[in-house]
């Protein structure tokens, strides 16, 4: 079985389908490029505060940023989008403000999500980007629930999933997809095939060639694309929308990247893989294809690539003096919040029990060591 | 002897099981190439080969219900689940099918597999990389649940663990994996599952434990000797089936009683021993059982340390028993 790999530009940036070319404005091409470096940017900084012992955890998505960033841009922002954990540039290309995605990092006072989970772990709802959950393929029948509601309620929304191809081998997943397909709901499922989970390599997890074929298991339509080629995303991510809104169901898309960083600031990948590969995948990243083709088209210019870059740097610098300045702990008390709508008995006694101990021995300090 | 921490002392017990019986296989997420995220099955791979060493797809059921089918063929499969908290999608293998297979077939058919887990936190991981579900498993008849606390203690229950001929839960105090270091036994070394450990023997109050909190235990017991408390730490090491003779041995001993666990409070093993306590030696105690645990919250990233018990808290249960 053979899936052509969906593509608009080449390596080179230069057009090679002209009937897939998504009409973007300047201002649009400008935003994508913009939010793609600011992604790059932001990963290199954010692992460096993580190496200086500034933070706790961080975890880049180097050579993936337009699969996740072209598919946001595909969506209309009453989408719901449930993210694995390496898609941050879809928030942020919704508009999540770098200050609190910093205090999310740093589990601070002003952490949306109350210091409760570890960085990267986001949750916006009021850009329907829904909490990141670590088990991996946990959230993928999520998206074709709210997909089904949305379906049931007439709303045309649709609802993408983003998953890795380590998430493909859940159990989940093919139980998603089978519900997606049975009850023909407006999901997307988008499996960024990065060529590795932790140091597993994607041949690791199936027998089959492609990630894309297995919806013809399942009843769907299956896409392969360039997951480094922000207008291809584009493309296929719009026609699967078009086609879920339709009332046609959902689509598989499996799109080729690769992951040029390590797993995550907790890995090694010098253990596992040979580092000519990810140096071979530079020829091919997405960020300088999309500026070849937007330098083609006459709408980046040299000034407006220095320009973003200094005012991304400079952002990322307010955001971070902004971050780093907030109290570094959620209020005690909060530990005990959101475990149910109201705190019940049991867990006011621990909380008051809490409070007590630390009036007698006074703040927690962690062991060193 | 040899001096390993935790991870030494578990890939140490692998690979002399390994060489000792060619029906020991170990699968699971990263666990060939890489030698497992926490490099607790660094060099098998190398030393015993890809078919024995296994590198899964992603899922944990399968890891689980493969290792299942394994060991009804007669091999003796070691899977990991590269986290306690990523252990649930394979729960319902590990409740309906491992652990009932003996009973259901009339033992007819065993399973006798080993799942081995990192658990517990300290490690700024969050609730998906921090929990205890120790008491989710002691709950189902048919497995075997082991949480030891050290080197030595590791290595000589996995070795049990891999001979024995029921599947056992295997819980590794992940936040030890380091720092606990020891003089272990080099070769061939089991210790008996089921039996307990004084690892401080005292006269006032017993302090019953296992796994992480063991050794919080020990620095509270330490920090009480300075006020001039005498408390006594018993290691539980192995939760089903537990040591009762020990426990009550200790309790009658001393007739004050502190539990310490990491998991949340209710429906912890905590219950069950002070359940256990009371049905047996109640009119040898002095003040009521007291537990020190986890909240019953999910595991927090930032207040994890507010979270974990510590010294202060076991001290503070300790004073409550002592002056009741
Ligand atoms: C159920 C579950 N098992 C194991 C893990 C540990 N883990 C975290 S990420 C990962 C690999 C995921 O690979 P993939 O789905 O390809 O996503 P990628 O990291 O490449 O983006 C693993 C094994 C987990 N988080 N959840
Ligand atoms: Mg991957």
């Amino acid at each position: 079985m053979k899936l052509e790999v969906t593509r608009v530009i080449d390596d080179e940036g230069r057009v090679l389908h002209p009937e897939r070319e998504p009409a973007l404005s300047s201002d649009e091409l400008r935003r994508l490029y913009r939010t793609m470096l600011l992604v790059r940017i932001l990963d290199e900084r954010m692992l460096r505060l993580r190496m200086q012992g500034r933070m706790g955890f961080y975890l880049t998505s180097l050579g993936e940023e337009a699969t996740h960033i072209g598919a946001a841009h595909a969506l209309r922002d009453a989408d719901w989008i449930y993210p694995a954990y390496r898609e941050i540039g879809a928030a942020l290309f919704r508009g999540y403000p770098l200050g609190t995605f910093m205090c999310q990092l740093f589990g601070n006072s002003e952490d949306p999500v109350k210091g409760r989970q570890m960085p990267v772990h986001h949750s916006v709802k009021r850009l329907n980007f829904v909490s990141v959950s670590s088990p991996v393929g946990s959230h993928i029948p999520h998206a074709v629930g709210t997909a089904w509601a949305a379906k049931l309620q007439k709303t045309q929304d649709v609802a993408l999933a983003f998953f890795g191809e380590g998430a493909s081998s859940t159990p989940i997943f093919h139980v998603s997809a089978n519900f997606a397909a049975l009850y023909k709901v407006p999901a997307i499922l988008l499996c960024r095939n990065n060529g590795w989970a932790i140091s597993v390599p994607s041949s690791g997890q199936t027998a089959t060639p492609t990630f894309a074929q297995k919806a013809i298991a399942y009843g769907m339509p299956g896409v392969l694309v360039d997951g480094n080629d922000i207008l291809a995303m584009i493309h296929v991510v719009r026609e699967a929308a078009a086609r879920g809104r339709r009332g046609e169901g959902p689509t598989l898309i499996e799109a080729r990247t690769y992951r040029r960083g390590a797993h995550s600031s907790s890995d090694d990948p010098s253990k596992y893989r040979d580092p000519a590969e990810p140096k071979e995948w530079e020829r091919r990243d997405p960020i300088d294809r999309f500026l070849k083709y937007g330098q083609a088209r006459g709408v980046f210019d040299a000034e407006f690539v220095a320009h973003t870059r200094q005012e991304i740097n400079r952002e990322i610098g307010e955001a971070l003096i902004y971050a780093e300045s907030r109290p570094p702990k959620p209020p005690l008390h909060s530990l005990f919040e959101d475990v149910y709508a109201e705190i019940p008995r049991h867990l006011r006694e621990q909380a008051a029990g809490l409070e007590a101990e630390i009036a007698r021995h006074g703040e927690k300090v962690p062991p060193r060591g | 002897m040899a001096e390993m921490n935790l991870i030494q002392a578990v890939n140490d017990a692998l690979r002399v099981e390994m060489r000792r019986d060619p029906r020991v296989v170990v699968l699971g997420e990263d666990v060939g190439r890489f030698g497992g995220v926490f490099q607790v099955t660094v060099g098998l791979r190398e030393e015993f080969g890809a078919d024995r060493c296994i590198d899964t797809p992603l899922a944990e059921s399968g890891i689980v219900g493969a290792a299942i089918g394994m060991a009804l063929y007669g091999l003796r499969p070691v899977a990991e689940i590269q986290f306690g908290d990523y252990i649930y999608p394979a729960y319902d293998q590990i409740v309906n099918e491992l652990a009932k297979i003996r009973y259901r077939s009339g033992g007819e058919y065993a399973a006798p597999v080993v799942i081995r887990t990192p658990i517990g936190g300290g490690i700024k991981g969050g609730h998906y990389h921090s929990q205890s579900p120790e008491a989710l498993f002691t709950h189902i008849p048919g497995l075997t649940v082991v949480c030891p606390s050290n080197p030595i203690d590791a290595k000589g229950l996995l070795a049990s663990a891999i001979r024995g001929e029921d599947p056992v839960i295997f819980m590794e105090p992940k936040r030890y994996y380091h720092k606990s270091r020891a003089d272990v036994p080099e070769g061939e070394y089991t210790i008996p599952i089921g039996e307990a450990k004084v690892v401080r023997s005292g006269s006032q109050v017993t302090i019953l434990t296992w796994s992480a909190m063991v050794h919080t235990a020990l620095e509270a017991a330490q920090k009480g000797e300075a006020e001039g408390l005498d408390l006594e730490v018993v290691d539980l090491r192995t939760l089903v089936p537990f040591d009762e003779a020990a426990i009550l041995a200790s309790v009658k001993k001393t007739g004050r009683v502190v539990i310490v666990h990491e998991a949340p409070r209710t429906s912890g093993f905590g219950a069950e021993l002070a359940a256990t306590i009371a049905e047996k030696a109640i009119l040898h105690l002095e003040a009521p059982i007291l537990r020190v645990t986890g909240f019953d919250t999910p595991f927090p990233y930032t207040l994890e340390h507010e979270y974990l018990p510590d010294a202060d808290r076991i001290l503070d249960a300790v004073g409550r028993v002592l002056s009741f």
